[in-house]
């Protein structure tokens, strides 16, 4: 409903366009568990891999050339720019076709989107990060963001579960930070069919029994299976923690990223805008959350 | 605002004049339904039409379209495929100018929608108003009139269209005529007044939308889901005739030879059983029950909460559509309690 002298120019119009994924190159693919594969990644735009600013919890849509596209949730932190670190389970059409790639194979990336973890209204207050299976994909972002901010922050206690020792992701790393002062990290695993593992045993809502937290200060995040979510919840509910200080990060069906194909929304919102974190007293309200 | 008067005897000259400003597409009649197609003439155009089978979202959200091509060396590229012809819709009911109006909020926003809105703005919208059938419910979803979201809007006043000029292509429209189009009179104005309380009177079909949201949370767990969820064939027929259904699936497409490939979007329903499901398997609406619950929670009270009111228009479509006789007026009072479940 334009006059015709008022018509913009299409290409200029199609240029910024929030489908079009700019291209990145592979530069490190690391196995870290079966099926379970590190995905680093950079912008062949020089000027976009330096500045492509997000915050931890966002998302990416991330290309693969001939297959598709999917959400795939940011594992590093943009207080480490210049490559993005996709910590990518093979389970789907694009992800086996992923894991098919090679070290120097291009993908599209587009993003970031979701709202990311709220950051200012986190700053000043102790953190709990409590990560089942796959949930320490997106929450290691908020690790090592709230690390490399360290003075931002109070106490840190990390809390990550797995099946076995040979399941948890960012394993070496995670038993690394055993050793430093800079934060509460407990690690379990649900069984350890070798026997060598040092640290917990037991399902990972146990490790609350060690762990010393101060739920008028403290926000907590929350990412895993819906097991996760059931336990710690009742935990952290238990523990007194208000329904807003916690803050969940939510996996669901994607098309667009951006609020339009319909297929993330949760009630009346949209995981892909108005999530993926959300928090508890969020997902009261919204049926179907969890 | 710019209110002028066409005599109906000169609305042939006036769709001739029209086709300067684009190809002329107007309601006619296919099989006894009603479709919105190119005109071969302007005799075809039947201004007196009830709904047509698919809303106007086809023009802007078209069933399959190309978003992206992918060359190998050269990355994504967007495709520009058809987004520049310039296109007259005649005779286009308020409701579907007000489903318009609604999808616009959504392929708008923190992301424009590029291919909708570019779209938007090359296709030229002349309104006409409408008289009620027993499947009409616009008023009570107040979308029986519109106040904008057209060029031009048709009122019948028996010999002459009150003609409300919305845009200024609508002004240019009338210019282009020459002196087709005259002033209103004091008589035209009351006439006007007259109709439009008489369309107001005319509806046979009526819910009440008030507190609608708040019934829907109360009603959450209610049974009349399972029931519908027995009945509901998951078809997605109500989703293709919405207006205001805009779900998309997108998915990539290769050409074998060279590796290069493109990116396709089409309509998709939330009725699908793969609608929610995610890699790995966890499906978020597994049953037809939640499938059906969800859409109505969306149009009625979703979107109350995110844009303020119900996306719902209440054209009827999708009671005209439905194989197995699901109702969404009925559905409404069912929960509203107006109607015993299981009395449809």
């Amino acid at each position: 409903m334009l006059a015709p002298s008022e018509a913009i120019g299409l290409q200029a119009v199609l240029r910024e366009n929030p489908y079009l994924p700019a291209m990145a190159r592979i530069v490190r693919i690391h196995r870290m568990v079966e099926n379970n594969y590190l995905f680093t990644v950079r912008f062949l735009d020089d000027e976009l891999a330096r500045n492509f600013h997000y915050l931890p919890g966002q998302f990416v849509m991330l290309s693969v050339p001939g297959t598709g596209e999917a959400p795939i949730s940011i594992s590093s932190t943009p207080s480490r720019p210049g490559v993005l670190e996709l910590c990518v389970r093979r389970v789907g059409r694009l992800t086996k076709a992923l894991f098919r790639s090679r070290t120097n194979d291009l993908v599209g990336i587009r993003g970031p989107y979701g709202n990311g973890f709220p950051l200012d209204r986190m700053a000043g207050n102790d953190l709990l990060i409590a990560a089942g299976g796959l949930g320490m994909a997106p929450l290691r972002s908020l690790l090592w963001y709230a690390l490399d901010h360290r003075d931002q922050f109070g106490r840190i206690t990390l809390m990550c579960g797995a099946r076995t020792p040979q399941d948890m992701l960012f394993r070496d790393e995670l038993v690394s930070l055993l050793d430093t002062r800079e934060l509460e990290c407990l690690l379990t695993v649900d069984s350890d069919p070798g026997g060598a593992w040092p640290h917990h045993l037991g399902v990972l809502p146990k490790l609350f029994d060690h762990a010393e937290i101060d739920p008028a200060r403290t926000y907590a995040a929350v990412c895993g299976p819906p097991v996760v979510y059931k336990y710690v919840l009742e935990r952290l509910l238990a523990l007194g923690f208000s329904k807003d200080r916690i803050l969940m990060s939510l996996e669901r069906r994607m098309k667009c990223g951006i609020g339009k194909c319909g297929h993330c929304s949760v009630g009346y919102k949209y995981t892909c805008l108005h999530g993926p974190i959300f928090t508890y007293w969020d997902a009261i309200n919204l049926p179907e959350m969890i | 605002m710019k209110i002028l008067k066409l005599p109906k005897d000169k609305l042939d000259f006036f769709a001739s004049v029209l086709q300067r400003f684009g190809e002329v597409h107007a309601p006619v009649e296919e099989n006894g339904e009603f479709v919105f197609r190119r005109l071969a003439r302007w005799s075809e155009a039947r201004l007196d039409y009830q709904r047509t089978v698919l809303p106007l979202k086809k023009y802007f959200l078209p069933p399959r379209e190309t978003l992206l091509e992918y060359r190998p060396g050269r990355g994504y590229v967007p495709a520009d495929g058809g987004l520049e012809a310039r296109l007259v819709l005649f005779g286009v009911h308020a409701c579907d100018i007000y489903a318009l109006n609604v999808l616009d909020r959504v392929f708008s926003g923190r992301y424009p929608d590029p291919y909708y809105e570019t779209r938007r703005r090359n296709i030229a919208i002349i309104g006409i108003d409408c008289r009620p059938d027993e499947r009409c419910f616009c008023r009570s979803m107040r979308a029986d009139f519109v106040d904008r979201g057209f060029d031009l809007f048709f009122h019948d006043l028996g010999d002459a269209y009150l003609t409300i000029v919305g845009t200024a292509l609508g002004d240019d429209m009338v210019l282009a005529t020459g002196p087709l189009f005259s002033p209103v009179t004091p008589a035209d104005i009351e006439e006007y007044k007259r109709r439009s309380a008489g369309k107001r009177a005319a509806f046979e079909l009526e819910v009440e939308i008030r507190d609608l949201p708040e019934i829907f949370e109360m009603e959450y767990d209610s049974g009349i889901w399972d029931e519908l969820g027995e009945r509901c064939l998951s078809c997605g027929s109500c989703s293709v005739v919405c207006p205001t259904c805009y779900c998309f699936d997108v998915h990539d497409e290769v050409e074998l030879a060279d590796n290069a490939g493109r990116r396709v979007r089409t309509w998709d329903s939330c009725l699908f059983s793969t609608h929610a499901l995610v890699a790995g398997g966890e499906n978020f609406r597994k049953s037809r029950a939640s499938r059906i619950k969800f859409r109505y929670y969306h149009k009625q009270r979703g979107f109350v909460a995110e844009y303020g009111r119900p996306s719902c228009v209440g054209c009827g479509r999708c009671i005209a559509a439905c194989p197995v006789g699901i109702d969404i007026t009925q559905v409404i009072d069912t929960l509203r309690g107006v109607l015993h479940a299981g009395a449809q």
